[in-house]
């Protein structure tokens, strides 16, 4: 088994999908907790449905670089969906629901109508699944994922305290002076760049696995935010190194397997918190 | 020089008015109890305060150097805060995020404020517990040593014994009688307690129908309390 992976990391584009996976991995995790946390773990799914819409109007239009025209909507949309979610008019968990299904129907119905590709379902199941597509991308590519990745861990350090604080109390942060509306804009603005940059790894449909998953089992085995973020953030990446380098291995989707990978982390913090709990009482 | 007046304000939501002709002031040193029954509107009327909502008429001012985000707050804990993976230095350590202005991180001066915070509230020894293992007058005193962090001079309490037992009730009211009497802070305060309002307030203001404002002993003669105290005290409080 290391002679295949030996083997297989001589490939430029195998390092590129560890380089991109663990990224992904490291910048999902980190938002995953205040946005499970806030009861908004939904948006995440709702969001990578518009990109998946988003990314049918760019291949329909013929665009060059369909990260221009995704990237902008998926934000858009972010910033929509976190304001309904505080419109009493129309219900926060209703307007995810709403523009998630809407998006998914809306892409495919383009895709079916306009596509010249001779291969639709094909082209549906990668962007729905992210099959191949972390394994075909090029230099510039993995160079503005690195980018953005960077910058993402960067603005999180930078806004960490505030971001406790709206997640903890968005009343008490707003009357002691706190600019909640410019927090959770920038929120959300982040979670729609690592949405479209997590589309390569597991594709539209799995996402909100990387985001919910690694954050659900922290919170099972630690008490503290800060704990419970960073080891978050190890266990994401973790399982996205194993998922990956076992889908090499045994030839599985990559996506799949790293939620996989996830949900038996997920089961094992649950088993261990279960044993520490029955210890205690 | 008052720290808060209230000029015959009007509040509401959506336009429609929930609560009209408030005229009070709050001035240092006062321990004022907004009581009133359900529905009656304090709860808008503490948002208002807070800057979270604006009147929809009259003005609210500040008075004696007092700026609006240093009043602080000690909120209702909402359903999410109940299974919240936090300690509670890390909660206490959010009140100061105000004296952060652009500032990303806390300083050394803040972390000891709010360690002394957590000290006079007797939390001491549980800064590394997780919140959401506390007793409710636990979490209750993390929330107000939060409070504490982002102000000295005036605090806004909403139901603070809310859901605690008459024992940690009684506990939780000389904590904040301490306050006002041992460290000169001003409260505000929202109960429906009208009997312990009572007890501990130097002011009253009750809210619904035409609002009274006054100190206790002339709220105590009006015919509101009487009529207000009725079913709890049996007629004579």
């Amino acid at each position: 088994m290391m002679e295949t992976l030996r083997m297989y990391f001589q490939f430029p584009f195998v390092r590129h999908a560890l380089i991109v996976g663990v990224l992904i991995a490291l910048c999902s995790s980190l938002l995953g907790v205040t946005l499970v946390l806030r009861r908004f773990s939904f948006i995440g799914d709702g969001l990578s449905h518009v990109a998946f819409g988003a990314m049918s109007v760019a291949g329909v239009l013929n665009l060059t670089n369909d990260l221009l025209f995704v990237m902008p909507v998926t934000v858009l949309s972010a910033v929509l969906l976190l304001r309904a979610g505080q419109n009493a008019k129309i219900k926060g968990d209703a307007a995810v629901a709403m523009i998630s299904v809407g998006a998914l129907a809306i892409g495919y119905l383009l895709l079916n109508l306009f596509s010249a590709s001779s291969n639709l379902s094909g082209d549906v199941c990668s962007t729905l699944f992210g099959s191949t597509s972390i394994l075909t991308l090029t230099s510039a590519e993995v160079g503005l994922c690195v980018v953005l990745s960077l910058g993402v861990v960067v603005i999180f350090i930078l806004f960490y305290n505030r971001i406790f604080a709206v997640t903890f109390d968005e009343d008490f942060a707003r009357a002691s002076g706190l600019r909640v509306e410019a927090t959770n804009l920038l929120i959300a603005v982040v979670i729609a760049v690592i949405i479209v940059l997590a589309m390569n790894l597991v594709g539209s449909l799995l996402i909100s696995a990387l985001i919910i998953f690694p954050a659900m089992s922290a919170m099972r085995l630690f008490k503290s935010f800060l704990s419970v973020t960073l080891c978050s953030a190890i266990l994401s990446v973790f399982c996205a190194l194993t998922g990956i380098l076992m889908s090499i291995v045994a030839g599985t989707p990559v996506g799949s397997t790293i939620v996989a990978v996830d949900i038996a982390a997920f089961l094992i913090c649950q088993a261990i918190a279960a044993v520490k709990g029955g210890i205690l009482r | 020089m008052a720290l808060l007046t209230c000029d015959h304000v009007t509040l509401g939501y959506d336009g429609r008015a929930v609560l009209s002709g408030l005229h009070f002031e709050v001035n240092p040193g006062d321990y004022l109890c907004i009581v009133g029954e359900n529905g009656s509107g304090k709860s808008t009327l503490m948002k208002t305060l807070l800057g979270l909502q604006k009147p929809l008429d009259g003005t609210i001012s500040l008075g004696g150097g007092l700026i609006r985000s240093e009043i602080g707050y000690l909120p209702q804990q909402t359903a999410a805060q109940k299974d919240f993976p936090a300690t509670v230095r890390e909660i206490v350590l959010s009140g100061c995020l105000a004296r952060c202005g652009k500032r990303p991180f806390y300083t050394r001066a803040e972390k000891q404020l709010a360690a002394k915070n957590m000290e006079y509230l007797h939390l001491g020894g549980l800064a590394a517990r997780c919140y959401r293992e506390l007793s409710g007058g636990q979490q209750q005193r993390v929330l107000l040593a939060r409070a504490l962090c982002a102000s000295r001079k005036m605090l806004l309490l909403d139901e603070p014994a809310a859901g605690l037992d008459p024992r940690v009730t009684s506990e939780m009211y000389a904590l904040i009688r301490r306050l006002n009497r041992e460290e000169g802070i001003t409260l505000l305060m929202v109960t429906h307690d009208l009997v312990s309002a009572l007890q501990e307030a130097t002011h009253i203001l009750h809210v619904g129908g035409v609002p009274f404002f006054g100190t206790r002993a002339a709220y105590l003669a009006s015919p509101l309390a009487r009529r207000f105290l009725a079913p709890e005290g049996g007629g004579q409080p």
